[in-house]
């Protein structure tokens, strides 16, 4: 075993451990902060795995924007998790079947590094890429030229789809400007007021 | 020796993760956490030079950037409890 799949798999053993956390710790605040953990070791296996695009978006989206968007909204609500009476089986039935089919659909794919995938042995594609993709598009990282120009109605659609989201998201939080003397008010409709000790219990 | 210190970042990385889901205190596991992106960072570095491809050292750095800022903004949460725009400044000070 390599020094790169020992690494990977303690990665993933890394990720499912503060998966488990998030999901049992009741306190927001922590469970926001594993959840920039989790961003972090995903970008490093994604390092590891030589998928550096990608480790960049996690790392960046995940580890800090994304943070900072949960905490944008826990300053709306409380830190805590309302206890739950019982957890629902069915909920969790349903979850597993989820992920099973998730899994499966992720068995007919190639396996990791695989030098038999489609992409490898296709016989003009990898071929064509590498040697035509600096005359024919430009750019000398190969990566760009298949993302911007030849699936490029791939991205134009994922580009599309960002879009709408923005748009719709723009749309419930609404667009009206805050004016900068105005009033924030001390809690947001539906917050509970502010118990005094709230912090100095935090702290213990 | 790259694999030596990769084995040894590796070890460390448990021993953060472990302080960061057990807590207890919330500062217990921002400390974890931040400890844990330099970790990262470090390995990083460490794996870019063990597979002959020390470019990764720019990916490296914008880790450390954004590890920095995350736990930056936690802080200041904790601390304000809220992201705001500067309405608590005069009576928090």
């Amino acid at each position: 075993m390599s020094i790169e799949h020992l690494t990977i798999a303690v990665l993933l053993t890394f990720l499912v451990a503060t998966a488990i956390g998030i999901i049992v710790l009741r306190d927001l605040l922590a469970a926001v902060i594993l959840t920039g953990l989790y961003s972090l070791v995903a970008a490093g296996a994604f390092i590891v795995m030589d998928a550096v695009d990608v480790a960049f978006t996690e790392a960046a989206v995940g580890s800090g924007i994304s943070t900072i968007l949960f905490l944008g909204a826990l300053s709306f609500t409380q830190h805590e998790q309302k206890p739950r009476g019982r957890d629902s089986w069915l909920a969790l039935l349903f979850v597993v079947i989820t992920g099973g089919l998730l899994i499966f659909g992720t068995l007919d794919m190639p396996r990791y590094g695989s030098a038999t995938s489609p992409a490898q042995t296709h016989p003009e594609l990898a071929k064509r890429f590498i040697e035509q993709s600096a005359d024919e598009v430009g750019p000398p990282n190969v990566v760009t030229s298949v993302l911007a120009s030849y699936r490029g109605y791939d991205t134009l659609g994922e580009t599309v789809v960002v879009f709408t989201a923005g748009i719709a998201v723009m749309g419930l939080l609404g667009l009206k400007r805050r004016r900068p003397e105005d009033e924030t008010p001390e809690h947001a409709p539906g917050d509970l007021p502010h118990e005094p000790g709230h912090d100095t219990d935090r702290l213990t | 020796m790259f694999v030596a210190a990769a084995l040894a970042l590796l070890a460390t990385m448990i021993l953060t993760i472990a302080r960061a889901l057990l807590g207890p205190t919330l500062y217990d596991r921002l400390l974890a956490v931040n400890s844990f992106g330099t970790k990262i960072v470090l390995f990083i570095a460490v794996f870019g030079f063990l597979t002959g491809r020390p470019e990764f050292l720019d990916i490296a750095l914008v880790y450390s950037l954004i590890n920095f800022i995350g736990t930056v903004a936690v802080l200041k949460f904790y601390e304000y409890d809220d992201l705001g725009s500067g309405a608590y400044q005069e009576d928090d000070f």
